[in-house]
């Protein structure tokens, strides 16, 4: 194992290029000082040997990028402001807890909760994501959080999901979109009509979406080509979308 | 369909005093009073009232009243009208019934059974308009022990971040969206003046409230509404939501049609969609969970600010709060069952939660028992209504109080728990601009500013009273109430003795 710290080479005579920073079975808290301290030195800081270390990237303004190695522990990114994180390996559960901006790269897959409330950015899974992925997801004006996932999801995936895109190229868990009231899952595969839940609407993608999710899909292969070897077939075609037949689910439940 | 329902309030109208100004027309935002298209006279719809008492307060000759509909029930105690009008809205609807404010109900009210000591001769009493009192309280985690350098007059233990409060009240968490700008602001404004804190509640800092941030709590609930960076650093203290004592199990919903284009941006979200933030935070779990929210909020701080969890007293409250301070909350927040709420399922505000008198006492003797209580502090709220129930709460445990109510009732509120249509004629709860505009903030600060004085001053005659001139010297101190009408369990977990013994 390496020793924890920090090397950093010099890219030039203003800034150095890259920083390097070593965890190990480094706290949390002493983990990300030396990552911040890192940041402020370089605009992109490699991590190495990451043991679980939590928050890694929390907060991270735009023109910062972290390039992580090893696992990084849960709640990466979390409210992430802009900034870039790529993780050779697999992620915790919940990246991008209340993400309002920035990308996420994970080559392998991620865990629970990823995406908890974004509003904003993209987060890019090459394998499969835990349960409760993009819950709560909303956009707001010209924000729109997207979540693209290359292989299958848990249960309850896109749960209150209020807006936002969400691709799926593998197949849903149980509890699909459960309260989800805006925003769209666009699926690789049909779902049985017993399987749509109650309330949303599914239907093939026009051509309007197809250009969206053609897009992603691009943005997929540039990421994950390499590692699976070939690249998915990015024409979009033959894709379902999944959205609320009505933003206010709710709105008989109540009297006054 | 005969849907069966009674006016619940009759509006009296002298019509020898009424001089048919037509100001109670105009007051009145749910429209009960409207003039005779023949004849001019003014009348009323009476089913539409909800006894919110505008139109009395500004009729300018005195000719209004409003009364329980005259309607007896059939004398039962069981099948009150009440209760049978509740059927019949919904056997007519199908839907739950919403309300709001706190529990109106007959439980019993443990304040109004805790009497305060006073000395005489043994332990002399203090003057507080000639000596010094001190209310000042600060909230936060507190070291295990302190390191003092005497040589320096310096303080050499780090200390953790502190709230400084000049009177031991806060403003509780009232969202921009359930209540209205200006009334925000009044209380914003009056925290600033008071040297208290003022919470936003999950709705987000509205950008022309920031200036207020150094006197503002923020709010972070399920539904993350209006959270990021510069939210969670505009703040002095970050209070996670998990529970509220008037819906204890429900989270929070804001209609859509509450969702007008400020709300939507404070709340960083679409207009006219529904608000949701379930009661669950889905990435919690455990209390493990807990602490991981706990200290993301501090890592996205950088350890500046406090961390504060907020939860309903339910029956496990002791055992909870042990968790809670343990997951590094720096403050734990309890908040009773009848605290106030801008909507909730009427039979949950009703039937779930316990009384908060109790919740404290069982949840400051569990730390203490524990050994954790100074680890962190702890802040009462639900219905807090004078500053004998602050020196009530403070001698059961608390470090401070939330009140939220009481300050709602200095801006103009007269609980008529109609807070969910939106109608508010106090330009309280609601969103409408022309009801908005009946407050005025500055007025509305002043009122609750002179509210607060006047507690405060109260908090130093009853201290004074007991010999103590440092509210931390009342936190927790039991000897300083005594009870009346309650049995035996009730003195133990209160903590308290019988008055005389």
């Amino acid at each position: 194992m390496n020793k924890i710290g920090t090397v950093c080479a010099t890219g030039g005579p203003a800034e150095p290029a890259a920083c390097s920073v070593t965890l190990g079975t480094e706290h949390f808290t002493e983990a990300n000082a030396l990552v911040r301290e890192a940041l402020e030195r370089a605009d992109t800081v490699e991590i190495r040997e990451a043991f679980a270390q939590r928050y890694l990237g929390c907060g991270m303004p735009s023109g910062k990028t972290l390039l992580i190695h090893g696992v990084p522990g849960n709640d990466m990114a979390c409210y992430m402001d802009g900034g870039a994180i790529e993780v050779f390996g697999n992620a915790q559960d919940q990246i991008g807890n209340t993400m309002n901006g920035g990308s996420i790269v994970v080559h392998g897959r991620c865990g629970d909760a990823a995406g908890y409330g974004m509003r904003g950015g993209t987060i890019f899974v090459r394998d499969g994501c835990g349960w409760r992925v993009g819950i709560h997801m909303k956009q707001f004006e010209g924000r729109c959080p997207i979540i693209v996932i290359g292989g299958d999801a848990g249960s309850f995936l896109g749960e209150y999901m209020a807006g936002g895109i969400i691709v799926l190229l593998g197949k849903p868990g149980s509890y699909l979109a459960t309260g989800m009231h805006g925003g769209v899952i666009y699926m690789k595969h049909e779902l049985a009509c017993a399987d749509v839940p109650r309330g949303l609407v599914q239907e093939p993608i026009d051509e309007a979406d197809e250009a969206v999710v053609g897009r992603l899909l691009i943005e997929y292969n540039e990421h994950f080509s390499h590692d699976l070897g070939g690249s998915v077939d990015a024409s979009a075609t033959g894709f379902f979308c999944l959205r609320p037949a009505s933003s206010r689910p709710y709105a008989s439940m109540y009297a006054n | 369909m005969l849907d069966c329902l009674l006016p619940r309030y009759k509006v009296l109208r002298d019509s020898e005093a009424c001089v048919e100004c037509g100001v109670c027309e105009r007051s009145c935002a749910n429209g009960v009073h409207h003039a005779d298209e023949k004849n001019g006279r003014l009348s009323a719809d009476h089913a539409k009232c909800v006894n919110c008492q505008r139109c009395v307060v500004m009729c300018p000759t005195l000719a209004l009243a409003v009364t329980a509909w005259p309607q007896v029930g059939n004398g039962s105690n069981n099948w009150t009208l009440g209760v049978m009008q509740d059927i019949a809205k919904q056997a007519q609807t199908g839907a739950v019934l919403l309300s709001s404010m706190g529990n109106p109900q007959h439980y019993p009210i443990y304040w109004d059974h805790l009497l305060l000591n006073a000395s005489q001769v043994t332990n002399p009493s203090i003057d507080p308009l000639r000596e010094p009192m001190e209310t000042r309280v600060f909230l936060g985690s507190r070291p295990d022990k302190l390191v003092v350098n005497e040589r320096e007059h310096a303080v050499v233990t780090r200390m953790p971040p502190q709230l400084k409060l000049d009177i031991p009240v806060m403003f509780s968490a009232m969202s921009f969206g359930s209540i209205s700008l200006n009334a925000q602001k009044s209380l914003a404004m009056a925290a600033v003046e008071l040297g208290t804190y003022f919470n936003t509640g999950e709705g987000g800092l509205r950008k022309d409230l920031e200036r207020y941030g150094d006197h503002a709590i923020v709010q972070v609930a399920s539904g993350r509404f209006g959270v990021d960076m510069h939210y969670l650093n505009a703040g002095s203290m970050i209070e996670i939501k998990i529970g509220q004592g008037a819906k204890p199990g429900i989270g929070g919903h804001l209609p859509g049609e509450k969702i007008n284009e400020e709300v939507s941006q404070t709340r960083m979200i679409p207009q006219g969609t529904d608000a949701i933030s379930p009661a669950p935070h889905h990435d919690i779990y455990s209390i493990e969970d807990l602490r991981q929210l706990v200290f993301s909020l501090k890592e996205a701080t950088r350890y500046t600010v406090p961390v504060a969890v907020k939860i309903a007293a339910v029956h496990n409250v002791a055992a909870i709060a042990s968790g809670i301070a343990r997951a590094g909350a720096d403050v734990i927040v309890l908040d009773g069952f009848r605290g106030g709420t801008g909507a909730a399922p009427a039979r949950i505000r009703d039937n779930v939660g316990i009384p908060i008198e109790l919740a404290l006492a069982a949840v400051d003797r569990r730390l203490r028992d524990e050994g954790i209580r100074s680890k962190v502090s702890l802040v009462a709220g639900g219905s807090i209504r004078s500053s004998a129930d602050v020196v009530r709460a403070v001698a059961l445990g608390a470090d401070a109080v939330y009140s939220a109510t009481a300050a709602l009732v200095a801006l103009g509120c007269h609980q008529c728990q109609d807070c969910a249509s939106g109608r508010c004629n106090w330009g309280i709860a609601t969103q409408r601009p022309d009801l908005v505009r009946r407050l005025n903030p500055e007025i509305g600060a002043e009122r609750v500013v002179n509210l607060m004085r006047a507690w405060n001053r109260e908090i130093e005659e009853m201290m004074g009273g007991m010999g103590i001139n440092a509210i931390d010297s009342l936190r927790g101190n039991r000897l300083m109430l005594r009870a009346v009408g309650l049995n035996d369990k009730e003195l133990e977990i209160l903590g308290v003795r019988y008055a005389g013994s």
